[in-house]
Protein backbone atom coordinates (compact mmCIF):
# COMPACT_ATOMS: atom_id res chain seq x y z
CA UNK A 1 0.00 0.00 0.00
CA UNK A 2 2.98 2.66 0.71
CA UNK A 3 3.58 2.52 -2.99
CA UNK A 4 0.71 3.95 -3.32
CA UNK A 5 2.34 7.01 -1.58
CA UNK A 6 5.49 7.32 -3.83
CA UNK A 7 5.53 10.46 -5.63
CA UNK A 8 5.86 8.57 -8.79
CA UNK A 9 2.82 6.63 -8.07
CA UNK A 10 0.75 9.97 -7.00
CA UNK A 11 1.90 11.83 -10.68
CA UNK A 12 0.31 8.51 -12.34
CA UNK A 13 -2.77 8.66 -10.39
CA UNK A 14 -3.11 12.65 -11.24
CA UNK A 15 -2.49 12.17 -14.61
CA UNK A 16 -4.66 8.73 -14.99
CA UNK A 17 -7.35 10.84 -13.02
CA UNK A 18 -7.40 13.31 -15.21
CA UNK A 19 -7.25 11.89 -18.46
CA UNK A 20 -10.09 9.63 -17.46
CA UNK A 21 -12.09 13.15 -16.60
CA UNK A 22 -11.72 13.89 -20.26
CA UNK A 23 -11.60 10.92 -21.94
CA UNK A 24 -14.93 10.31 -20.11
CA UNK A 25 -16.56 13.83 -21.25
CA UNK A 26 -15.99 13.47 -24.68
CA UNK A 27 -16.80 9.91 -24.79
CA UNK A 28 -21.20 10.10 -24.47
CA UNK A 29 -20.56 13.01 -27.54
CA UNK A 30 -18.17 10.20 -29.34
CA UNK A 31 -20.79 8.02 -29.09
CA UNK A 32 -23.95 9.92 -30.37
CA UNK A 33 -21.62 11.34 -32.88
CA UNK A 34 -21.21 7.83 -34.45
CA UNK A 35 -17.34 8.48 -34.05
CA UNK A 36 -16.12 5.64 -32.36
CA UNK A 37 -14.07 4.56 -35.04
CA UNK A 38 -12.48 8.03 -35.32
CA UNK A 39 -11.54 7.47 -32.40
CA UNK A 40 -9.44 4.27 -33.18
CA UNK A 41 -8.52 6.12 -36.22
CA UNK A 42 -6.90 8.91 -34.17
CA UNK A 43 -4.99 6.86 -31.62
CA UNK A 44 -3.29 4.90 -34.29
CA UNK A 45 -2.13 8.09 -36.04
CA UNK A 46 -1.13 9.13 -32.42
CA UNK A 47 1.14 5.68 -32.66
CA UNK A 48 2.75 6.97 -36.02
CA UNK A 49 3.63 10.25 -34.82
CA UNK A 50 4.73 9.50 -31.40
CA UNK A 51 6.93 6.40 -33.70
CA UNK A 52 8.13 9.73 -35.45
CA UNK A 53 8.46 11.95 -32.41
CA UNK A 54 10.68 9.31 -30.43
CA UNK A 55 12.99 8.99 -34.04
CA UNK A 56 13.66 12.28 -34.47
CA UNK A 57 13.52 14.45 -31.54
CA UNK A 58 13.34 11.74 -28.42
CA UNK A 59 9.83 12.94 -27.87
CA UNK A 60 6.71 10.37 -28.18
CA UNK A 61 3.97 12.55 -26.41
CA UNK A 62 4.54 16.08 -28.50
CA UNK A 63 5.15 13.50 -31.89
CA UNK A 64 1.76 11.60 -31.36
CA UNK A 65 0.28 14.79 -30.41
CA UNK A 66 0.97 16.21 -33.97
CA UNK A 67 -0.14 12.61 -35.36
CA UNK A 68 -3.67 13.11 -33.86
CA UNK A 69 -4.35 16.74 -34.77
CA UNK A 70 -2.86 15.93 -38.68
CA UNK A 71 -5.06 13.16 -38.42
CA UNK A 72 -8.11 15.54 -37.05
CA UNK A 73 -7.91 17.71 -39.48
CA UNK A 74 -7.74 15.35 -42.47
CA UNK A 75 -11.16 13.69 -41.50
CA UNK A 76 -12.50 17.45 -40.75
CA UNK A 77 -11.49 18.22 -44.82
CA UNK A 78 -12.97 14.38 -45.92
CA UNK A 79 -15.30 13.69 -44.71
CA UNK A 80 -18.76 15.68 -43.89
CA UNK A 81 -20.70 12.42 -43.87
CA UNK A 82 -20.42 9.62 -41.56
CA UNK A 83 -19.77 6.57 -44.15
CA UNK A 84 -17.80 8.93 -46.51
CA UNK A 85 -15.94 9.55 -42.96
CA UNK A 86 -15.71 6.22 -41.71
CA UNK A 87 -13.88 5.21 -44.98
CA UNK A 88 -11.49 8.19 -45.19
CA UNK A 89 -10.54 6.97 -41.64
CA UNK A 90 -9.65 3.40 -42.46
CA UNK A 91 -7.33 4.47 -45.66
CA UNK A 92 -5.80 6.87 -43.74
CA UNK A 93 -5.29 4.31 -40.74
CA UNK A 94 -3.98 1.75 -42.60
CA UNK A 95 -1.46 3.71 -44.33
CA UNK A 96 -0.18 5.62 -40.94
CA UNK A 97 0.11 2.42 -38.98
CA UNK A 98 2.21 0.93 -41.68
CA UNK A 99 4.11 3.74 -41.53
CA UNK A 100 4.28 3.71 -37.88
CA UNK A 101 6.32 0.33 -38.08
CA UNK A 102 8.79 0.98 -40.45
CA UNK A 103 9.88 4.31 -38.12
CA UNK A 104 10.01 2.03 -34.91
CA UNK A 105 12.13 -0.72 -36.96
CA UNK A 106 14.72 2.48 -37.86
CA UNK A 107 14.41 3.61 -34.38
CA UNK A 108 17.48 2.15 -32.72
CA UNK A 109 16.91 2.82 -29.11
CA UNK A 110 14.93 0.74 -26.26
CA UNK A 111 12.21 -1.76 -27.16
CA UNK A 112 10.62 -0.61 -24.17
CA UNK A 113 9.53 2.38 -25.89
CA UNK A 114 7.76 0.96 -28.73
CA UNK A 115 5.78 -0.96 -26.14
CA UNK A 116 5.06 2.50 -24.15
CA UNK A 117 3.17 4.17 -27.29
CA UNK A 118 1.35 0.77 -27.83
CA UNK A 119 0.14 -0.11 -24.35
CA UNK A 120 0.91 3.04 -22.07
CA UNK A 121 3.44 3.83 -19.44
CA UNK A 122 2.25 5.80 -17.32
CA UNK A 123 4.36 4.73 -14.46
CA UNK A 124 7.10 6.31 -15.81
CA UNK A 125 5.96 9.61 -16.98
CA UNK A 126 8.13 12.28 -16.33
CA UNK A 127 7.74 15.66 -14.51
CA UNK A 128 7.17 17.66 -18.10
CA UNK A 129 4.72 14.92 -19.39
CA UNK A 130 2.46 15.32 -16.23
CA UNK A 131 2.75 19.45 -17.23
CA UNK A 132 1.91 18.59 -20.71
CA UNK A 133 -1.19 16.19 -19.64
CA UNK A 134 -2.31 18.80 -17.17
CA UNK A 135 -2.17 21.44 -20.29
CA UNK A 136 -3.90 18.82 -22.21
CA UNK A 137 -6.77 18.26 -19.48
CA UNK A 138 -7.72 21.62 -18.79
CA UNK A 139 -7.79 23.17 -22.05
CA UNK A 140 -10.48 20.37 -22.73
CA UNK A 141 -12.69 20.53 -20.10
CA UNK A 142 -12.46 24.34 -20.70
CA UNK A 143 -13.22 23.76 -24.37
CA UNK A 144 -16.15 20.91 -23.66
CA UNK A 145 -17.56 23.33 -21.06
CA UNK A 146 -18.31 26.46 -23.61
CA UNK A 147 -19.23 24.31 -26.11
CA UNK A 148 -21.49 21.50 -24.37
CA UNK A 149 -25.06 22.64 -25.57
CA UNK A 150 -24.25 23.49 -29.15
CA UNK A 151 -22.27 20.30 -29.37
CA UNK A 152 -25.43 18.37 -27.92
CA UNK A 153 -27.50 19.91 -29.80
CA UNK A 154 -25.58 19.09 -33.28
CA UNK A 155 -25.15 15.71 -32.56
CA UNK A 156 -28.79 14.62 -31.37
CA UNK A 157 -30.72 16.88 -33.37
CA UNK A 158 -28.55 18.70 -36.25
CA UNK A 159 -31.50 19.68 -38.56
CA UNK A 160 -33.30 21.93 -35.86
CA UNK A 161 -29.74 22.90 -34.70
CA UNK A 162 -28.67 24.61 -38.21
CA UNK A 163 -31.98 26.17 -38.08
CA UNK A 164 -31.33 27.29 -34.55
CA UNK A 165 -28.49 29.25 -36.03
CA UNK A 166 -25.31 26.66 -34.99
CA UNK A 167 -22.49 26.59 -37.20
CA UNK A 168 -22.46 22.67 -37.04
CA UNK A 169 -19.38 22.53 -39.10
CA UNK A 170 -17.65 24.76 -37.05
CA UNK A 171 -18.64 22.49 -34.15
CA UNK A 172 -18.22 19.42 -35.84
CA UNK A 173 -14.28 20.60 -36.23
CA UNK A 174 -13.58 22.32 -32.99
CA UNK A 175 -14.91 18.84 -31.59
CA UNK A 176 -12.03 16.73 -33.63
CA UNK A 177 -9.43 18.72 -32.35
CA UNK A 178 -10.71 17.74 -28.51
CA UNK A 179 -11.13 14.46 -29.51
CA UNK A 180 -7.33 14.56 -30.86
CA UNK A 181 -5.85 15.91 -27.83
CA UNK A 182 -8.13 13.68 -25.51
CA UNK A 183 -6.64 10.49 -27.44
CA UNK A 184 -3.04 11.67 -26.63
CA UNK A 185 -3.17 12.22 -23.46
CA UNK A 186 -5.31 8.69 -23.23
CA UNK A 187 -3.01 7.16 -24.98
CA UNK A 188 -0.19 7.97 -22.13
CA UNK A 189 -2.36 6.13 -19.88
CA UNK A 190 -3.60 3.18 -21.78
CA UNK A 191 -1.81 3.28 -24.80
CA UNK A 192 -2.82 4.05 -28.65
CA UNK A 193 -4.04 0.66 -28.82
CA UNK A 194 -6.27 0.65 -25.68
CA UNK A 195 -7.93 4.28 -25.88
CA UNK A 196 -11.10 3.04 -26.43
CA UNK A 197 -11.52 1.14 -23.16
CA UNK A 198 -11.40 4.62 -21.39
CA UNK A 199 -12.72 6.67 -24.13
CA UNK A 200 -15.75 4.30 -25.59
CA UNK A 201 -16.27 1.97 -22.81
CA UNK A 202 -17.05 4.14 -19.91
CA UNK A 203 -19.77 6.17 -22.17
CA UNK A 204 -21.28 3.27 -23.81
CA UNK A 205 -21.84 1.89 -20.21
CA UNK A 206 -23.28 5.11 -19.28
CA UNK A 207 -25.64 5.11 -21.80
CA UNK A 208 -27.16 2.12 -20.08
CA UNK A 209 -28.23 3.67 -17.32
CA UNK A 210 -29.67 7.09 -17.79
CA UNK A 211 -31.44 9.02 -20.64
CA UNK A 212 -30.20 12.65 -19.25
CA UNK A 213 -27.89 14.21 -21.40
CA UNK A 214 -25.69 15.67 -18.34
CA UNK A 215 -26.23 12.22 -16.30
CA UNK A 216 -24.54 10.51 -19.26
CA UNK A 217 -21.63 12.63 -19.06
CA UNK A 218 -21.51 12.29 -15.34
CA UNK A 219 -21.82 8.54 -14.74
CA UNK A 220 -19.59 8.04 -17.99
CA UNK A 221 -16.71 10.14 -16.42
CA UNK A 222 -17.43 8.56 -12.80
CA UNK A 223 -16.74 5.03 -14.92
CA UNK A 224 -13.63 6.51 -16.55
CA UNK A 225 -12.31 7.38 -13.28
CA UNK A 226 -13.25 4.02 -11.80
CA UNK A 227 -11.68 1.92 -14.77
CA UNK A 228 -8.22 4.05 -14.74
CA UNK A 229 -8.04 4.77 -11.10
CA UNK A 230 -9.10 1.15 -9.78
CA UNK A 231 -6.64 -0.24 -13.01
CA UNK A 232 -3.88 1.67 -12.13
CA UNK A 233 -3.86 0.69 -7.69
CA UNK A 234 -4.88 -2.86 -8.84
CA UNK A 235 -1.21 -2.51 -10.93
CA UNK A 236 0.65 -0.99 -8.03
CA UNK A 237 0.05 -4.16 -6.26
CA UNK A 238 1.09 -6.47 -9.38
CA UNK A 239 4.61 -4.59 -10.25
CA UNK A 240 4.59 -7.08 -12.89
CA UNK A 241 1.43 -6.37 -15.10
CA UNK A 242 0.95 -3.09 -17.15
CA UNK A 243 -1.47 -1.02 -15.62
CA UNK A 244 -3.29 -0.99 -19.07
CA UNK A 245 -4.02 -4.46 -18.49
CA UNK A 246 -6.32 -3.57 -15.72
CA UNK A 247 -7.55 -0.64 -17.03
CA UNK A 248 -9.18 -2.23 -19.31
CA UNK A 249 -10.50 -4.94 -17.93
CA UNK A 250 -12.02 -2.66 -15.08
CA UNK A 251 -13.68 -0.71 -18.29
CA UNK A 252 -14.44 -3.68 -18.95
CA UNK A 253 -16.40 -5.12 -16.49
CA UNK A 254 -17.86 -2.56 -16.09
CA UNK A 255 -19.75 -2.14 -19.25
CA UNK A 256 -20.75 -5.62 -18.67
CA UNK A 257 -22.65 -4.85 -15.26
CA UNK A 258 -23.82 -2.07 -17.52
CA UNK A 259 -25.36 -4.08 -20.12
CA UNK A 260 -26.90 -6.33 -17.66
CA UNK A 261 -28.08 -4.05 -14.87
CA UNK A 262 -28.70 -1.29 -17.16
CA UNK A 263 -32.00 -2.14 -19.58
CA UNK A 264 -33.85 -2.69 -16.06
CA UNK A 265 -33.61 0.47 -14.56
CA UNK A 266 -33.79 2.34 -17.90
CA UNK A 267 -37.24 1.20 -18.80
CA UNK A 268 -38.41 0.32 -14.91
CA UNK A 269 -37.74 3.96 -15.21
CA UNK A 270 -39.46 5.13 -18.39
CA UNK A 271 -42.45 2.72 -17.85
CA UNK A 272 -43.90 5.26 -15.44
CA UNK A 273 -44.88 7.14 -18.81
CA UNK A 274 -47.79 5.75 -19.93
CA UNK A 275 -48.25 5.74 -24.01
CA UNK A 276 -50.53 8.40 -25.81
CA UNK A 277 -53.76 6.19 -26.00
CA UNK A 278 -54.41 7.56 -29.73
CA UNK A 279 -51.26 7.04 -30.98
CA UNK A 280 -49.44 4.04 -32.97
CA UNK A 281 -46.29 2.81 -31.38
CA UNK A 282 -43.94 1.75 -34.07
CA UNK A 283 -42.93 -0.96 -32.20
CA UNK A 284 -39.49 -2.20 -34.86
CA UNK A 285 -37.74 1.24 -33.53
CA UNK A 286 -38.00 -0.09 -29.95
CA UNK A 287 -34.62 -1.69 -28.75
CA UNK A 288 -34.85 -4.48 -27.24
CA UNK A 289 -33.34 -2.78 -23.88
CA UNK A 290 -36.31 -0.29 -24.18
CA UNK A 291 -38.97 -2.14 -25.18
CA UNK A 292 -40.96 -3.00 -21.92
CA UNK A 293 -41.66 0.98 -22.12
CA UNK A 294 -44.84 0.89 -23.49
CA UNK A 295 -46.02 -2.71 -21.91
CA UNK A 296 -48.47 -2.11 -19.14
CA UNK B 1 -47.63 44.66 -39.86
CA UNK B 2 -46.29 41.49 -41.99
CA UNK B 3 -44.55 38.48 -40.04
CA UNK B 4 -42.84 37.67 -43.61
CA UNK B 5 -42.61 39.74 -46.81
CA UNK B 6 -41.13 38.77 -49.98
CA UNK B 7 -40.50 41.25 -53.15
CA UNK B 8 -39.70 40.36 -56.88
CA UNK B 9 -37.82 37.28 -54.89
CA UNK B 10 -36.29 35.28 -57.20
CA UNK B 11 -34.18 32.12 -56.03
CA UNK B 12 -31.41 30.64 -58.37
CA UNK B 13 -29.68 27.36 -57.23
CA UNK B 14 -27.00 26.41 -59.99
CA UNK B 15 -28.54 26.65 -63.26
CA UNK B 16 -32.26 25.39 -62.09
CA UNK B 17 -34.78 28.52 -61.25
CA UNK B 18 -36.50 27.89 -58.22
CA UNK B 19 -39.25 30.64 -58.35
CA UNK B 20 -38.93 34.24 -60.14
CA UNK B 21 -40.14 37.70 -58.98
CA UNK B 22 -42.55 35.81 -55.80
CA UNK B 23 -44.27 38.01 -54.06
CA UNK B 24 -45.89 37.00 -50.89
CA UNK B 25 -47.10 38.85 -47.49
CA UNK B 26 -48.01 36.59 -44.64
CA UNK B 27 -50.21 38.21 -41.53
CA UNK B 28 -49.76 37.31 -38.23
CA UNK B 29 -51.34 34.60 -37.20
CA UNK B 30 -52.30 33.44 -40.75
CA UNK B 31 -52.35 29.64 -41.97
CA UNK B 32 -50.20 29.45 -45.44
CA UNK B 33 -49.63 26.02 -46.69
CA UNK B 34 -46.90 25.51 -49.29
CA UNK B 35 -47.05 22.61 -51.79
CA UNK B 36 -45.66 21.89 -55.04
CA UNK B 37 -43.83 18.79 -56.70
CA UNK B 38 -40.39 17.70 -55.61
CA UNK B 39 -37.15 19.89 -56.13
CA UNK B 40 -39.54 23.10 -56.91
CA UNK B 41 -37.79 25.19 -53.63
CA UNK B 42 -40.30 24.56 -50.70
CA UNK B 43 -37.39 23.97 -48.76
CA UNK B 44 -35.52 26.27 -49.90
CA UNK B 45 -38.14 28.82 -48.97
CA UNK B 46 -37.48 28.10 -45.60
CA UNK B 47 -33.83 28.45 -45.89
CA UNK B 48 -34.20 31.64 -47.26
CA UNK B 49 -36.91 32.25 -44.54
CA UNK B 50 -34.41 30.93 -41.67
CA UNK B 51 -31.61 33.47 -43.32
CA UNK B 52 -29.52 30.17 -44.62
CA UNK B 53 -30.02 31.06 -48.32
CA UNK B 54 -29.77 34.07 -49.80
CA UNK B 55 -32.25 35.35 -52.71
CA UNK B 56 -30.46 35.71 -56.02
CA UNK B 57 -32.38 38.95 -56.27
CA UNK B 58 -35.34 40.75 -55.20
CA UNK B 59 -35.89 41.27 -51.50
CA UNK B 60 -37.43 39.32 -48.08
CA UNK B 61 -38.30 40.58 -44.58
CA UNK B 62 -39.00 38.88 -40.98
CA UNK B 63 -40.97 41.28 -39.07
CA UNK B 64 -39.59 44.04 -40.96
CA UNK B 65 -36.22 43.67 -40.71
CA UNK B 66 -33.54 40.95 -43.04
CA UNK B 67 -33.44 37.35 -42.03
CA UNK B 68 -31.26 36.12 -39.68
CA UNK B 69 -29.82 33.05 -38.58
CA UNK B 70 -31.04 31.35 -35.76
CA UNK B 71 -33.65 34.48 -34.82
CA UNK B 72 -36.04 33.58 -32.01
CA UNK B 73 -38.91 35.03 -34.12
CA UNK B 74 -38.93 31.81 -35.91
CA UNK B 75 -39.96 28.26 -34.44
CA UNK B 76 -39.06 25.58 -36.55
CA UNK B 77 -40.64 22.19 -37.10
CA UNK B 78 -38.89 19.51 -39.06
CA UNK B 79 -39.89 16.51 -40.20
CA UNK B 80 -40.42 13.24 -38.01
CA UNK B 81 -37.23 11.46 -38.05
CA UNK B 82 -35.81 8.46 -36.01
CA UNK B 83 -33.37 8.69 -33.24
CA UNK B 84 -31.60 5.63 -32.17
CA UNK B 85 -33.16 4.14 -28.54
CA UNK B 86 -29.85 4.41 -26.79
CA UNK B 87 -29.58 7.99 -27.64
CA UNK B 88 -29.04 9.40 -24.05
CA UNK B 89 -31.56 12.27 -24.24
CA UNK B 90 -35.11 12.74 -23.29
CA UNK B 91 -37.98 14.55 -25.15
CA UNK B 92 -37.37 17.37 -22.24
CA UNK B 93 -33.98 17.72 -22.90
CA UNK B 94 -34.55 18.06 -26.63
CA UNK B 95 -37.40 20.69 -26.17
CA UNK B 96 -35.66 22.43 -23.63
CA UNK B 97 -32.66 22.75 -26.90
CA UNK B 98 -34.86 24.36 -28.47
CA UNK B 99 -34.53 27.31 -26.41
CA UNK B 100 -31.04 27.50 -25.74
CA UNK B 101 -29.21 25.09 -27.53
CA UNK B 102 -27.43 27.30 -29.60
CA UNK B 103 -25.74 29.15 -26.78
CA UNK B 104 -22.53 28.67 -25.94
CA UNK B 105 -21.36 27.86 -21.84
CA UNK B 106 -22.80 24.67 -20.39
CA UNK B 107 -26.01 26.35 -19.63
CA UNK B 108 -27.17 27.04 -15.56
CA UNK B 109 -29.08 23.86 -14.17
CA UNK B 110 -32.75 24.18 -13.62
CA UNK B 111 -33.20 27.67 -15.00
CA UNK B 112 -35.96 27.53 -17.62
CA UNK B 113 -37.20 24.23 -16.71
CA UNK B 114 -40.64 26.09 -15.66
CA UNK B 115 -41.22 27.47 -19.05
CA UNK B 116 -39.94 23.74 -20.70
CA UNK B 117 -42.58 22.39 -18.62
CA UNK B 118 -45.30 24.68 -19.26
CA UNK B 119 -44.86 24.16 -23.64
CA UNK B 120 -44.80 20.40 -22.49
CA UNK B 121 -48.28 20.79 -20.97
CA UNK B 122 -49.06 22.95 -23.82
CA UNK B 123 -48.71 20.50 -26.35
CA UNK B 124 -49.83 18.08 -24.03
CA UNK B 125 -46.65 15.63 -23.94
CA UNK B 126 -46.02 15.52 -20.14
CA UNK B 127 -47.02 11.76 -19.62
CA UNK B 128 -44.04 10.52 -21.92
CA UNK B 129 -41.78 13.76 -21.72
CA UNK B 130 -39.31 12.04 -19.34
CA UNK B 131 -38.93 9.02 -22.25
CA UNK B 132 -35.70 8.36 -24.12
CA UNK B 133 -36.41 10.32 -27.13
CA UNK B 134 -35.50 7.31 -29.54
CA UNK B 135 -38.59 5.41 -28.11
CA UNK B 136 -41.51 7.90 -29.15
CA UNK B 137 -43.65 7.21 -31.75
CA UNK B 138 -43.71 9.41 -34.64
CA UNK B 139 -46.97 11.75 -33.63
CA UNK B 140 -45.12 12.08 -29.83
CA UNK B 141 -41.95 13.15 -31.11
CA UNK B 142 -43.75 15.17 -33.40
CA UNK B 143 -46.17 17.03 -30.61
CA UNK B 144 -42.58 17.92 -28.89
CA UNK B 145 -41.19 19.44 -32.08
CA UNK B 146 -43.95 21.50 -31.58
CA UNK B 147 -43.33 22.54 -28.23
CA UNK B 148 -39.97 22.64 -29.01
CA UNK B 149 -40.62 25.34 -31.54
CA UNK B 150 -43.23 27.51 -29.33
CA UNK B 151 -40.68 27.41 -26.72
CA UNK B 152 -38.83 30.91 -27.71
CA UNK B 153 -42.63 32.55 -27.97
CA UNK B 154 -41.92 32.90 -31.81
CA UNK B 155 -43.75 35.57 -34.71
CA UNK B 156 -43.65 32.73 -37.05
CA UNK B 157 -43.87 28.78 -37.23
CA UNK B 158 -41.91 27.71 -39.97
CA UNK B 159 -42.94 23.83 -40.75
CA UNK B 160 -41.48 21.70 -42.96
CA UNK B 161 -42.84 18.70 -43.76
CA UNK B 162 -43.83 17.67 -40.46
CA UNK B 163 -46.78 15.33 -41.19
CA UNK B 164 -44.38 13.01 -43.57
CA UNK B 165 -44.33 9.17 -42.30
CA UNK B 166 -47.06 9.99 -39.71
CA UNK B 167 -50.02 7.59 -39.99
CA UNK B 168 -53.65 9.36 -40.05
CA UNK B 169 -54.58 9.92 -36.64
CA UNK B 170 -50.96 11.46 -35.79
CA UNK B 171 -50.84 13.21 -38.63
CA UNK B 172 -54.76 14.72 -37.62
CA UNK B 173 -53.17 15.31 -34.06
CA UNK B 174 -50.43 16.86 -35.01
CA UNK B 175 -52.02 19.40 -37.64
CA UNK B 176 -54.64 20.52 -35.01
CA UNK B 177 -52.00 21.06 -32.41
CA UNK B 178 -49.94 23.23 -35.20
CA UNK B 179 -53.21 25.45 -35.67
CA UNK B 180 -54.68 25.35 -32.45
CA UNK B 181 -50.90 26.87 -31.28
CA UNK B 182 -50.98 29.78 -34.32
CA UNK B 183 -54.20 30.97 -33.07
CA UNK B 184 -53.99 31.15 -29.59
CA UNK B 185 -50.58 32.83 -29.83
CA UNK B 186 -51.47 34.90 -33.14
CA UNK B 187 -48.45 33.14 -34.82
CA UNK B 188 -48.10 32.76 -38.60
CA UNK B 189 -47.72 28.73 -39.84
CA UNK B 190 -45.79 28.64 -42.90
CA UNK B 191 -46.66 24.59 -43.64
CA UNK B 192 -44.67 22.99 -46.85
CA UNK B 193 -46.71 19.65 -47.57
CA UNK B 194 -46.80 17.42 -50.02
CA UNK B 195 -50.24 16.45 -48.61
CA UNK B 196 -52.43 19.39 -48.72
CA UNK B 197 -55.71 17.29 -47.21
CA UNK B 198 -55.11 16.96 -43.60
CA UNK B 199 -54.83 20.97 -42.92
CA UNK B 200 -57.11 21.53 -46.03
CA UNK B 201 -59.86 23.10 -43.18
CA UNK B 202 -57.56 24.69 -41.72
CA UNK B 203 -55.65 26.39 -44.23
CA UNK B 204 -56.05 30.16 -44.69
CA UNK B 205 -54.23 30.46 -48.06
CA UNK B 206 -51.89 27.92 -50.20
CA UNK B 207 -48.90 28.97 -52.25
CA UNK B 208 -48.27 26.60 -55.11
CA UNK B 209 -45.08 26.86 -56.28
CA UNK B 210 -44.11 24.53 -59.95
CA UNK B 211 -40.57 24.67 -62.14
CA UNK B 212 -40.11 29.04 -61.76
CA UNK B 213 -43.94 29.13 -61.69
CA UNK B 214 -46.11 30.27 -58.72
CA UNK B 215 -49.48 30.77 -57.71
CA UNK B 216 -51.02 32.16 -54.44
CA UNK B 217 -54.54 32.37 -52.64
CA UNK B 218 -57.17 30.41 -50.81
CA UNK B 219 -57.46 26.86 -51.58
CA UNK B 220 -60.31 27.26 -53.77
CA UNK B 221 -59.02 29.91 -55.66
CA UNK B 222 -55.37 27.63 -56.68
CA UNK B 223 -56.22 24.35 -56.00
CA UNK B 224 -58.57 23.95 -59.73
CA UNK B 225 -57.92 22.30 -62.91
CA UNK B 226 -58.00 25.81 -64.49
CA UNK B 227 -55.19 27.50 -62.39
CA UNK B 228 -53.23 24.42 -61.87
CA UNK B 229 -53.30 23.42 -65.45
CA UNK B 230 -51.81 27.05 -66.05
CA UNK B 231 -48.55 26.35 -63.73
CA UNK B 232 -48.01 23.13 -64.69
CA UNK B 233 -48.80 24.09 -68.57
CA UNK B 234 -50.81 20.87 -69.32
CA UNK B 235 -53.95 19.59 -68.82
CA UNK B 236 -54.36 18.66 -64.73
CA UNK B 237 -57.28 17.47 -63.38
CA UNK B 238 -58.48 18.58 -59.31
CA UNK B 239 -61.37 15.88 -58.27
CA UNK B 240 -63.39 16.61 -54.90
CA UNK B 241 -64.20 13.72 -52.86
CA UNK B 242 -65.83 13.64 -49.50
CA UNK B 243 -64.05 17.17 -49.10
CA UNK B 244 -60.44 16.43 -50.14
CA UNK B 245 -59.25 17.18 -52.72
CA UNK B 246 -57.14 14.84 -55.51
CA UNK B 247 -54.75 16.33 -57.93
CA UNK B 248 -54.67 14.19 -61.10
CA UNK B 249 -51.91 15.02 -63.85
CA UNK B 250 -52.31 13.98 -67.28
CA UNK B 251 -50.04 11.04 -67.16
CA UNK B 252 -46.84 12.05 -68.69
CA UNK B 253 -43.99 11.10 -66.47
CA UNK B 254 -43.18 14.64 -66.02
CA UNK B 255 -45.90 15.29 -64.20
CA UNK B 256 -45.66 12.26 -61.95
CA UNK B 257 -45.30 14.95 -59.01
CA UNK B 258 -48.10 16.36 -59.12
CA UNK B 259 -49.89 13.86 -57.78
CA UNK B 260 -48.02 14.36 -54.90
CA UNK B 261 -51.46 15.47 -53.18
CA UNK B 262 -52.68 12.14 -52.89
CA UNK B 263 -50.70 8.79 -54.22
CA UNK B 264 -53.75 7.31 -56.41
CA UNK B 265 -52.72 10.18 -58.36
CA UNK B 266 -49.12 8.89 -59.17
CA UNK B 267 -50.64 5.91 -61.64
Amino acid sequence: MNLLFQPFALHALLGASLVAIISGLIGPFVVSRGMSFAVHGTAELAFTGAAAGLLIAGNPIAGALCGAVIVAGVIGLLGARERERDSSIGVILAFGLGLGVLLLSLYRGFATEATNILFGNIFGISNGQLVTLLLIGFGVILVMSIIYRPLLFASVDPDVAIARGVNIRLIGIIFLFVLAFTVTAASQVVGTLLVLSIAITPAAAAMRFTARPSRAVALSVLFALLAADGGLATSLANGSIKPSVFVTTFSFAIYLVARLLGPTLRSTRSAQYGAEPNIVHRRENLGSAAGSKLEP
Amino acid sequence: MNTVRLENATLTLGSRMLWHKLNLEVQPGEFLAVLGPNGSGKTSLLRVLLGLLPLSSGMVEIDGHPPRCGSSLIGYVPQQKSFDADLPIRGRDLVRLGLDGHRFGPGLLGSSAHKVDAVIREVGAQNYADAPIGLLSGGEQQRLRIAQALLGDPKILLCDEPLLSLDLSSQQAVSTLINESRLKHNTSAIFVTHEINPVLPMVDRVLYLVGGNWAIGRPEEVLTSAKLGELYGTHIDVLHSHGRIIVVGAGDAAFADVGGHHHEARK
